[in-house]
């Protein structure tokens, strides 16, 4: 949406926060919890860890402050906007005996009107591929908690002008440059930021504030830093043809060399900000009375995921992680017509094994059409 | 619902009481328990003796002297559900760290006279000696697995204990992962999930009381871990405690210094890892 753009001083960001606040948002943005920025609630500027870079490597997380007076020094940590849109463990119902029948009673909470704030290109362009995964636009089979969550829920994004040495984002075509879903993206400047509504949601929001507009030259210089980053991102997957060069290299003996190094903890699957595994569980009480139907995160790393007509299908970890590469980088596309990752590179930096994604397609480039010795 | 109320025995074999004690410590669920089934030999609540049979058989601890090995068959002869419950039962237990050396040593090394001890070489677990037909995993075992254990065997289904990573868990609280964000290594990725990521959650490395996850990769941490640069002994430590005789645990370590064995397990030891 082209239109007006505007300057929020640094000094005036908290009364966005209350403003939002005040209209009825959960507000939740970046804050440092437990050695980690992470999403959580934000009631004040104060809590944003301003000047604080995250170093991240394969298996390593680290966080330096640097003496710079950027508040977005960092990028996202381990928790993605997954937690809040689908929580890790959600109770559907119960259900009692009643007499001859049952009762049921739908126990899934209304979910909170949530305003995120500080979030970046490749959160929401997460969160655009988990629209496709939950959301039917025919309205048929839509997750119900998920649907509801992302109705109500505002996104304030902040585009990227550094990044992690694990961000692949260019790369993959969704940042650092915020495509998807924000309601108002913000740009940092020393001591201001140009806001950018994106929809009427967030051109409300910023209404009420009279901003000042910003100018043509700081947007573009704004911009520019943006734009750097994107160019001098490291990182990168090649996806020419990854869809098919995945899919005829099924037997390719990396798999079997990945699989020494996976433990299949599932950790990468978790911080996955587009993994959407799930399974449930049923709860009995002891007299056989009531029960309970959770929902709960699961992973493809989970042996047991994979329980179907008795037995486990995909028994070794070479199999595992070959559905969990073969899902996010092939079928995906097959699936919902776009790739699975978007390069935030969690899965990166939180796999105990340092075993990186990006590493693990170059190989099976690499390597095209070997197969592994027929026994 | 059966009419007949199901009857339940509580066994011990080499272990400290403690996963028993858990079953006491349901609180809340006790007097449900005491209403749906029939208690039939539990030395921890009643003086029964032991007579009839069982339609569960709890049984804690490992095998550790030639008389249990008796004990086990006949209880197995009794039951037609047998359950064992905790890191003793299902993996030998912390005394099963006298697989790795010889028992002789530490008997003289413990007792003023050995000669009137009699037991075996080897602490296994109870699989090792009869069928069981579901283990709890644990050191102590959840209490939440033993009430679901019962209300699903009530209730006629499967119970619902997962058998995947700590990780999962630790994850679906939204923990921040010790060995990435610090280096404090942390057996969560190849352990099964149970205990409520207690320790994670207070920030020390998970030591593995649950046992090795369901088809885990117990190597790919250990040189994960190496290349980190964890000390040989930090990992040999880890390894070694409740469940260093499950399989998986057992080959992944070089067996341990006899001076850090004798540091973690002697009477009064520090218990350090
Ligand atoms: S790739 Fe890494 S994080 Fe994922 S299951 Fe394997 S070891 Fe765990
Ligand atoms: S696969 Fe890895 S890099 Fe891609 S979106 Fe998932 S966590 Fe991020
Ligand atoms: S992947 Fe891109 S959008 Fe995401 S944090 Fe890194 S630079 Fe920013
Ligand atoms: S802290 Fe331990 S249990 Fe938690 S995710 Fe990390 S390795 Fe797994």
């Amino acid at each position: 949406m082209a239109g007006t753009v505007y300057v929020l001083p640094k000094e005036r960001f908290q009364e966005l926060l209350d403003r939002l606040k005040a209209d009825g948002y959960q507000v939740v943005g970046p804050v440092l919890r437990d050695g980690a920025i992470v999403y959580d609630d934000l009631h004040s500027v104060d809590q944003i860890p301003r000047g604080w870079v995250d170093q991240q490597e394969p298996g390593r997380y680290q966080l330096v402050h640097d003496r710079s007076q950027r508040w977005f020094t960092f990028t996202p940590g381990p928790l993605s906007l997954k937690r809040f849109l689908f929580p890790p463990s959600l109770s559907l119902f119960r259900v009692r005996r009643n007499g001859d029948g049952v009762q049921l009673q739908v126990t899934m909470p209304e979910p909170p009107r949530y305003a995120f704030v500080g979030v970046r290109a490749c959160d929401l362009a997460a969160v655009a591929v988990q629209d496709r995964v939950y959301i039917d636009r025919q309205g048929l089979f839509s997750d119900g908690y998920y649907a509801a969550a992302r109705r109500k829920a505002l996104f304030i994004a902040v585009e990227c002008q550094s990044y992690a040495a694990t961000c692949f984002c260019s790369s993959m075509g969704t940042g650092p440059e915020v495509n998807h879903t924000a309601d108002v993206v913000l740009l940092e400047l020393e001591d201001r930021f140009v806001a950018q509504p994106r929809s009427e949601r967030g051109a409300a929001v910023l209404t009420p504030l009279a901003l000042e507009q910003a100018t043509d030259e700081e947007l573009q210089r704004a911009k520019h830093y943006v734009r750097q980053a994107a160019a001098d991102m490291e990182r990168q997957v090649d996806l020419t043809d990854i869809r098919d060069l995945l899919l005829r290299n099924l037997e390719n003996p990396r798999w079997d060399q990945v699989a020494t190094r996976c433990i299949a903890c599932a950790n990468c699957t978790m911080v996955c900000p587009t993994c959407f595994c799930f399974s449930f569980q049923e709860v009995t009480d002891l007299t056989g009375n009531e029960a309970e139907r959770r929902r709960v995160v699961d992973s493809c790393f989970n042996p047991e995921f994979s329980y179907a007509f008795g037995v486990e299908v995909r028994q070794s970890v070479a199999s595992r992680y070959r559905q969990w590469l073969t899902h996010k980088f092939a079928t995906w596309y097959d699936q919902f017509g776009v790739s699975g990752c978007v390069g935030c590179g969690r899965c990166i930096t939180w796999c105990p094994a340092g075993i990186d994604v990006t590493e693990e397609l170059s190989a099976i480039r690499a390597s095209d059409g070997s197969r592994k010795e027929q026994l | 619902m059966a009419t007949k109320k199901p009857r339940i025995g509580v066994f011990k074999f080499a272990s400290c009481d403690g996963c028993q004690l858990s079953l006491l410590d349901c609180e809340d669920e006790l007097l449900a328990i005491a209403d749906a089934v029939e208690i039939g030999y539990f030395l921890e609540a009643t003086r029964k003796p032991l007579t009839g049979e069982f339609d569960i058989a709890l049984v804690e601890g490992s095998i550790s002297t030639p008389e249990q090995i008796e004990q086990i068959h006949d209880i197995r002869n009794r039951s037609r559900m047998l359950v064992t419950i905790g890191a003793c039962a299902t993996a030998g237990g912390i005394q099963a760290l006298r697989n790795f050396a010889d028992v002789r040593e530490f008997l003289s090394a413990v007792y003023a006279s050995p000669e009137y001890i009699d037991t075996l070489k080897t602490s296994t677990p109870i699989a090792d000696h009869v069928r069981v037909d579901f283990e709890l995993r644990g050191c102590p075992v959840s209490k939440h697995h033993l009430v679901e254990l019962i209300s699903a065997t009530l209730a006629g289904r499967r119970p619902n204990i997962p058998r995947h990573s700590v990780c999962i868990d630790c994850k679906r609280l939204g923990l921040t992962c010790l060995p990435v964000a610090y280096g404090i290594p942390c057996l969560g990725p190849i352990t099964q999930s149970g205990c409520g990521v207690i320790c994670p959650s207070y920030h020390r490395g998970c030591y593995g009381c649950f046992g090795p996850a369901h088809r885990t990769n117990v190597q790919g941490l250990v040189r994960a871990y190496q290349s980190a640069g964890v000390p040989e002994e930090t990992l040999d430590l880890l390894l070694h405690t409740f469940n260093a005789w499950a399989p998986g645990f057992r080959e992944s370590t070089r067996s341990v210094p006899e001076e850090l064995l004798s540091r973690s397990t002697g009477p009064g030891g520090s218990g350090e890892r």
